[in-house]
């Protein structure tokens, strides 16, 4: 299996000092949904953006290798790239109420997505855009191609962006955590819409996500992020069944999980915060919060293996809570 | 969108007619105007003469109604000192001061949207800092020195424009400039401050993450909201431009309403006082009407108010 967006090294630093990401390296295969995992501030949605050529300014990315259906993304100009946006690969995003432009119609919003990378007339533009907002399950579509954003709901709003992520048949679909403004029925909704979509359109989704219940529910296989770095990866049942990292254990710990919690003890938690990283940093990002570590950590840390295609960042062996328990 | 401009339509009605009432009552605060229309010489028949010929003896609701009464149909009455009809002489004074405000308010513009918008698309660079930098001087500049200025130099030194009159469009050129610059610090640093904000927002990086063209971006989806203060203000100093011209009208000799309201201040010709006052001020409601409507049309959350 070729994967479709391959990730390698990827570092993104803002202003030349503060380093956002800090080699991460992951692949999405065709036609499934990879998520990156992890808590507020460990770079899982500049690296999103940095795929994208989206950085904000003062973002400077590098990458010893990133490419998308084998084009090298690393050496196509800005313009080039933007032919690639909105066509190839979409992106949707956190915030669906200020993500649409409030002084035009979700119609005209819609179609220039289409007109800009496939040409064609508004009107079949517009007829292309009624077609998609059926399929994601907007009512109505005609008479919501009209309308303002401010008329529309929040779970409504998303359902356009998803809509017009889909105009031109991407390939993949970046949604940086596409349901964590909305409300919880809603969010089910626009989780089953995903997957639906998947299947339909043959996508392949990188889904950002800090909660650990949706990569439960979608995802093929899991990145987990902590401080910049991808520190394990594994397909989502083995990464439930049996976690190597210390912070992917502890993330695990946080989440009730039925049959697993005992009622009478309280969930697990990970004192303090993702620290910010300067350059010239070396050994394990996680050991100042990890309950295992030792001054081996401040060394460069080996990439160990722990079965078919689940590797993770650590000084510690595989199976090591049941060799030494915590 | 049509409750709308109803509704700010019967505001403004409400505005001119305080307006009115204001206009005045505030000429007949300025002392017994039988005395200063028979002049320093008259006695006290004259005087009286006066009072009775212009209705001055009348209760002052009376005169009030009179006027307004005929205002409403275009009649202010005569002027006491130009010997001619008030209408008139706004007729004739108008044209000078609709040209001269609407050069003025289109080079501002022209002037001052493109720098607005290089201003925010090259944040702190040099660039910024120089368009920044020139509003600053512009603001501190006072319009009169201006106006010398470029009489001196352009008209002057080069002689390739006019320094006073109003026969030719060559007239309207300086005059016109320097009424622009009385409103371009304003307009160039709210094009530049809506743009950056614009350029920030979440819906920018959706129409980037669309792959839509540079051009299209900060053209189509960040100058129409950036827009929208600077329609509000630009109409303001359009208002501004009208009525507040006085210094520019006189220094180039141009004889526009301005210049009018001025004379008629100065020789106690109420009627024409009172007429420029609430001429400039329909005007004022009107172009804050149609900015309201212009930012309806630009902005949709505004249509339903």
């Amino acid at each position: 299996m070729s994967a479709l967006l391959e990730v390698e090294e990827l570092q993104v630093t803002f202003g030349g000092r503060t380093a956002a990401v800090r080699g991460a390296s992951f692949r999405v295969e065709k036609g499934e949904t990879h998520c990156l995992v992890g808590e507020s501030g460990c770079g899982k949605s500049v690296t999103a953006l940095a795929v994208m050529s989206l950085l904000a300014r003062g973002g400077h990315r590098s990458a010893k290798r990133m490419s998308f259906a084998g084009t090298d993304l690393t050496s196509l100009s800005d313009r080039e790239m933007a032919r690639l946006r909105g066509n190839r690969m979409a992106m949707i995003f956190q915030e669906p109420m200020t993500s649409l432009n409030p002084a035009f119609t979700i119609g005209s919003q819609m179609a220039e997505v289409l007109t800009r990378h496939k040409g064609g007339s508004r009107a079949a533009a517009l007829d292309r855009a009624a077609e998609l907002m059926g399929r994601v399950g907007i009512t109505a579509p005609g008479m919501r191609l009209g309308q303002f954003p401010h008329q529309l709901s929040g779970g409504l709003r998303q359902r356009v962006m998803i809509a017009m992520a889909l105009m031109c048949d991407p390939e993949l679909l970046i949604a940086d955590e596409p349901t964590t403004a909305l409300d919880v029925t809603v969010q089910a909704q626009i989780l089953r819409l995903l997957a639906t979509l998947k299947r339909e359109f043959g996508l392949s989704i990188l889904l950002i996500t800090h909660d650990l219940g949706i990569v439960a529910r979608v995802a093929d296989h899991v990145s987990v992020m902590y401080a910049g770095e991808v520190v394990e990866r594994a397909t989502t049942a083995e990464l439930f069944r049996a976690p190597q990292h210390p912070y992917t254990r502890g993330l695990l710990s946080c989440v009730p999980v039925p049959g697993r919690v005992q009622r009478d003890r309280p969930l697990g938690s990970i004192p303090g915060v993702v620290p910010a990283i300067g350059s010239g940093f070396t050994g394990c990002a996680f050991r100042s919060r990890c309950a295992h570590a030792d001054e081996t950590c401040a060394h460069a840390i080996p990439r160990r293996q722990a079965g078919n295609a689940h590797d993770y960042l650590c000084r510690l062996e595989p199976d090591w809570a049941e060799l030494q328990p915590a | 969108m049509l409750r709308l401009i109803a509704r700010r339509l019967a505001l403004g009605v409400l505005v001119a007619l305080t307006v009115m009432t204001l206009a005045f009552l505030l000429t007949r605060l300025s002392g017994d105007l039988a005395v200063s229309i028979a002049g320093p010489s008259a006695t006290q028949a004259d005087v009286e003469i006066v009072r009775k010929a212009y209705g001055l003896d009348r209760p002052l609701y009376i005169q009030f109604f009179a006027w307004t009464g005929r205002a409403m149909v275009g009649d202010f009455g005569q002027s006491y000192f130009f010997k001619d009809s008030v209408a008139n002489l706004i007729q004739k004074r108008l044209p000078i001061t609709l040209t001269l405000g609407l050069v003025g308010l289109s080079l501002a513009l022209i002037i001052s949207l493109p720098l607005g918008i290089l201003a925010a698309l090259r944040e702190n660079t040099w660039i910024d800092r120089s368009v920044t930098m020139f509003t600053m001087v512009g603001q501190a500049v006072p319009s009169f020195w201006l106006a010398l200025i470029l009489m001196i130099v352009l008209g002057l030194q080069l002689g390739i424009l006019p320094i006073s009159g109003t026969g030719t469009w060559q007239h309207f050129v300086m005059p016109g400039i320097v009424l622009a610059f009385t409103a371009i610090p304003a307009l160039t640093r709210l094009t530049r401050s809506g743009m950056i904000e614009a350029m920030a927002s979440d819906y920018i990086r959706t129409a980037r993450a669309k792959g839509l063209s540079r051009a299209r971006i900060i053209f189509k989806h960040a100058l129409r909201n950036a827009a929208i203060p600077v329609v509000s203000i630009a109409a303001v100093q359009l208002g501004f431009m009208l009525g507040g011209s006085i210094v520019i009208e006189t220094v180039f000799a141009l004889h526009g309403v301005g210049y009018l309201g001025w004379e008629s201040i100065a020789k106690n010709d109420f009627p024409v006082v009172q007429a420029v006052v609430l001429v400039l001020a329909v005007f004022y409601i009107g172009l804050t009407l149609l900015a309201d409507i212009l930012n309806a049309l630009l902005d949709p959350r505004l249509r339903t108010g």
